[in-house]
Order: C-alpha cells, then structure tokens, then sequence
C-alpha cells in the first residue's frame, strides 16, 4: 500500500494553507457574531478552485478527485470548521450535478456553482428528521410540464446564502416514489424560512427551505423521475460524510494545535504543564485521533478516486472522526483548565463546533446502523 | 520581456525555531523543518509575473539546490513561471555566495539574453544579500537592491524606487539589469488548483556542471573563499505573541496573559 501524498497533493495542501491562514482569520469574529458565510471570500474561494475542485474541467471546475477535495476541506477546517462545513455541502450539490444531471443541467448549473457566483446545497433533512429518508413529507405533483413542490426541510446549511438547491420529493409512493429536482431560490413558491442560531460551526448558515406551491420545470427533475432516492443516498455517502470527515478533521487539527500551544506554554511547579504525565497522555490521545482520522478520510477519499464502492468507508469516516473530534476537543479543553472556558481561547469554539459535527449529515447512530449491518452481514458464519 | 527569477529553498522561517545548530559540525540541524521557497524570491516572481502580464515574454525561474529539492521549486512553476531550470551537481555542494554567483552567471550565460533578473533581497536562511550583486557583476549589468517599486514606461525606461536607510532612491535605467526586491513590492499571489495542475505540463530542466561554461574558479566549498571559522546560535530572546481578536478581546487576553505570570493586584 503507497500512504505516500504525491507532489501535487502536497503543494495543494500548501496553497489552501496559505489561503486559509491569510483570508480566513480577519473574518472568524464576524463569523462567530454573526452566525454568518463569509460571501465576500465566495470569488477568493472561486479563484483558488476551492468551490469547483470536484467539478469536471469542462463545467469550469478543477477537476481533481475526491482525495484532493479533503485535502482541501482539511486545511480549511484548521482554521475554521464553518468553512468545510458550508463548502462540502456545496460540493454535495456539484456532486449531484455532476453524477446525476443531464448535459443540459451541468452546462447550465455548474459554470456558476465554480466560479462563486453562487453556492448550492442539497436539502434532504425535514422538520420529522433526516434519518428516515422515506419518510419524507415534501411532494412534487406533475401538473404538464411543471412538478408543484410543497413541503419543507430544515437543517440546512447554506439554506440562505445559496441559489441552486438539489430537493428530494415524494412523486409517488416507497422508494422508487421519490424524485429529486434542481430548484432555484427564484422558482415561484420557492423561499427561506427560518436561520438556526447553533451553538458551533457558526460561520456556515443553517436553515430552512420551503416550498409553497413552488413551480419547477419538468426539465429540472435531475436522475430521472423515481431516482430520487438514488440521487440522495449517492450524493449523501459518497460526498456528504467524507465532507463531514473532514469538517471533524479539520477540527482536530486546530484541537491538537491549541493543546500542544497551551501545554507547552503554561507553566506549572516551574514547568511547561506538558512535562506532567497526566497531559502528555492527553495529548498522546489527541494526536492518535488526528492519525487515525487522517487515515480513515484519506482512504475514503482514495477509494473514491479509484472507483472502489466506498460507502462503508465514508460512513465511518464521518462516524468515527466527528466523534473522535468531538472527545478530542474536550480532552484539550481539560488541557486548559478554567481558561478553556474562556472565549478568548479557541479551544472552546472548536469544542462547539465538533458537537454540531456529529449529527449534521446523518446522526451517529444512523451510521453505526449502517456499520452494524455491514459488520453482522461480513462477519456472520 | 525575457526574465528570470532566481530562488532557492530554504527551511520555513515559520518554523526558524525548530533550527538548531550542530556544535561539531558547525551546520545547521533541519530535521522536522520543511522546505520552502525562500519567501522574498516569490515577490521577485510576483513582480515578474506583473511585468509579463503587461508586457508579455516568458519567465525561467533558476535556482541552485539538490535534484530532491525539486518538489517544492515546482511551486514556482505553479505560481506561473514558464520554466524552471535547476542547477544541481555534486560539484556544487558547500558553495559560498560568490561561487553560487558565478555559477548561476554560468548558466544564465548560457541560457540566452534576458531584460531582467530578479532576485529576493535576502534569504531567510543565511540573509547574506550578496548573491544577486555579485551576479550582476559577473554578468556585466547594474544591480539595485531594497527595490520597493518597479514602473516601466511605454519606451521601455525602468523607474526603480529603492529603499534607503533615510528613505527612497529613484532610478531610471534601461534592461539589462538586476533587481534584489523587498517585501514591500508587493503581494505573492495564491497558488491556485488549477495553476498547480497546469504546472505539471511545465518544463524543469536540470543542469550540472557540464553543462555550463564555467569561467571562474570559484565552484563547490574547495573552491569557495569563504571559509566559515566559528558559527554561534543568536542567544535565545523571548518569544513573541499576537493577540488576535477585537481591542475588547486582545485587552482581556492581554490582562489573562499577565495574571498568569503573577502580575496582579489584590
């Protein structure tokens, strides 16, 4: 097995660190205040071929794997979680595009989805949750040309910051009833509802989308009508949990820095606190998080790029390393004593942000279902 | 306009304090330092990419390191430099400021007629400044360094604006020449992904000794008159911190920091 990043990923890594360390700190207390997306960095985002980096060259993007995108959302998430937050469920849309939609749909929605001229997402979760995806209660009735759309989801990110939504609805009954369309935040019908306030990954927007009688063309339904499933499921395993792996990894990055930088510089008994065998054991177990997370992205995101079914793999990917991010972070939090309690002090960002991690994208419990069924059906004799 | 950059690899100045000296050896100790383009040569490349977009030509970025040093030069290349040629030979290691001089001269001789090189004023690592003077001496061409501005008029008339202890220098002076940049000139550009792909259809060229006329004697340690007598490690200052945040913020930090270190009242 070659574990070795080639030139290119390396270099990769590089430049969106530079950017990253440079555009995004002026921006974070905004972000934190506000609860807002930078869109000002949308062009700067767009330029570096960070929005595009899984479109196909001919639709404006970069045209770079899935291994290159968590590179990418990694170093972004170092230095700010909201960042592959919002960016991997636009990438989610691009994906979805890019896998499901006709020549006409990529030539038309994808250009722009590149270049920053817009952000998309792909709504799946409603206000009955997002687990039981069948359950769905969003309809689209076929009236001639047009599908009605009615209903609602929630939990959006980027509900209110993006223009092109990718919107599972139920066109007839169990899972071949389901179809997905390509909605434009100007459809009639078509609007935002209400902006979450959460507690972490503050910089992404979360959100609802509604759907009032919402009119979209025939021409919009994307993987063929009764596909919806597909579309989503696809679209959710194969991009939606290795984006959020990396939004955990990127959070452990930052954690473990935070920690070392703390540790390091506290002094106690006459000493740097990390000469005290009660934090190097902490951070011996930060650190193994970070190693194990990196491997269990990265083997995602290789498998993906070689076309080997990967959906045990992202699934547990996003499961383990959210989870591992989130316990990471309150071990580094320990690591400060009371000053981790302080908002002057990053490590209790990141502690918030790794609990919203965990449920966004699918709960932790739905991916150890799945992992549960995968282990029974392997290991069973 | 013809123009070359010269760079050179150099460990990461982010990560300075990772560099220790060998008593024995009287070298320096990189291990777990990265490699990076030395940060002042990528204004030099900036400023050569600006020229290019307003005039056209091509850029070849030169530089003196080990083949296994080629990796990270490629940024160049991905920055937007049209060619990198690196000089790289057995022959070369331990080379003082003027032996890598004359040897970059060497090669740039025979590389072809240039309008301008343009060099970092310093690198981080050894911060001698000598090397691109010495450079325009053996080619034969003015050298300017600290330069903070470079405007060329529509007849092809240089205007350098260079830093002085008491404040700027203006000249205007016609190509060839060398130019040694600061920081000031300008802002490096982000490397895109798609740079970084198309930089992999670019031409890296590597050149040894034997392919070079080299006039002078001065090539490899044997050769250089430099000879190093004592290297110290500066004694250790304290480590400086930026405060990040809002006034309200970097004040609360600020008041934590110092009540940590035992200065409060009450």
């Amino acid at each position: 097995m070659d574990f070795k990043l080639t030139e290119r990923d390396i270099l990769l890594q590089r430049s969106i660190r530079e950017f990253a360390e440079k555009e995004i700190p002026p921006r974070m207390d905004t972000m934190e205040e506000t609860g807002e997306f930078p869109l000002d960095l949308l062009k700067g985002l767009a330029d570096m071929g960070i929005l595009g980096v899984i479109t196909p060259k001919e639709y404006g993007g970069a045209g770079l794997g899935h291994l290159a995108r968590i590179l990418v959302l990694e170093q972004l998430g170092r230095v700010s979680p909201a960042m592959p937050m919002a960016l991997q469920v636009h990438h989610m849309c691009t994906y979805a595009l890019t896998n499901f939609g006709s020549e006409e749909q990529k030539k038309k929605y994808l250009p722009p989805l590149s270049k920053g001229e817009e952000l998309g997402v792909v709504a799946v979760t409603e206000p009955s949750g997002g687990s039981d995806v069948a359950g769905m209660k969003t309809t689209a009735r076929r009236e001639g040309d047009t599908f009605i759309l009615n209903g609602r989801k929630c939990f959006i990110t980027n509900a209110h910051v993006s223009n092109t939504w990718i919107v599972p609805a139920m066109t007839g009954e169990g899972r071949k009833g389901m179809s997905a369309f390509i909605v434009e935040k100007n459809f009639t019908g078509a609007k935002t509802g209400h902006v979450e306030d959460k507690v972490g990954l503050r910089g992404a927007n979360t959100g609802e989308l509604v759907f009032q009688d919402c009119e979209v063309p025939a021409e919009n339904l994307i993987g063929g009508e009764g596909n919806g499933m597909a579309v989503a499921l696809g679209t959710i395993g194969n991009c939606g949990r290795p984006g959020m792996a990396c939004v955990g990894l990127g959070i452990l990055n930052a954690v473990i820095e935070e920690a070392v930088k703390f540790a390091t510089e506290r002094e106690l008994y006459g000493k740097p606190i990390s000469n005290l065998q009660a934090i190097q054991w902490y951070i011996t177990e930060i650190f193994s998080d970070l190693e194990i997370a990196r491997l269990l992205a990265y083997r995602a995101g290789w498998m993906l790029d070689n076309n080997i079914p990967a959906d045990t793999a992202c699934t547990l990917a996003k499961q383990w390393i959210c989870e591992a991010a989130a316990r990471s972070a309150r071990k580094a939090v320990e690591i400060h004593g009371s000053y981790g309690i302080l908002k002057e002090y990053p490590i209790q960002r990141l502690m918030r942000d790794a609990l919203v991690a965990i449920p966004a994208g699918g709960t932790a419990e739905i991916a150890k279902l799945v992992l549960s069924r995968v282990a029974i059906k392997e290991y069973q004799k | 306009m013809q123009i070359i950059v010269c760079i050179k690899p150099v460990p990461d100045p982010k990560y300075l304090s990772r560099v220790s000296l060998d008593e024995t050896t009287k070298t320096l100790v990189r291990e777990n330092v990265p490699t990076v383009i030395n940060p002042l040569d990528k204004n030099a490349l900036e400023a050569a990419l600006s020229l290019r977009e307003r005039f056209g030509g091509e850029i070849t970025v030169i530089s003196m390191a080990p083949e296994s040093c080629i990796p990270v030069l490629r940024e160049a290349l991905a920055m937007g430099g049209d060619r990198l040629l690196v000089l790289s030979d057995t022959r070369f290691a331990g080379s003082d400021t003027l032996a890598t001089a004359s040897i970059i001269a060497a090669a740039i001789q025979k590389t072809g007629a240039f309008d301008l090189i343009i060099c970092g004023n310093e690198t981080a690592d050894s911060g001698t400044s000598q090397v691109s003077p010495q450079l325009a001496e053996f080619l034969g061409v003015p050298n300017i360094m600290h330069v903070s501005a470079i405007e060329v008029s529509d007849d092809g008339v240089f205007r350098i604006k260079s830093r002085i202890e008491a404040g700027y220098v203006i000249a205007e002076l016609s190509a060839p020449m060398v130019l040694s940049v600061i920081k000031e000139l300008n802002e490096p550009r982000y490397i895109t992904l798609m740079n970084i792909l198309d930089a992999e259809a670019k031409d890296v060229r590597v050149l040894s000794a034997d392919d070079m006329i080299l006039k002078e004697p001065w090539v490899g340690l044997s050769g250089s008159p430099t000879q190093i007598v004592e290297l110290a490690a500066p004694e250790k200052r304290a480590k400086a911190e930026i405060l990040a945040g809002d006034a309200r913020r970097q004040a609360r930090a600020l008041a934590d920091r110092l009540y940590r270190m035992g200065f409060y009242h009450g």
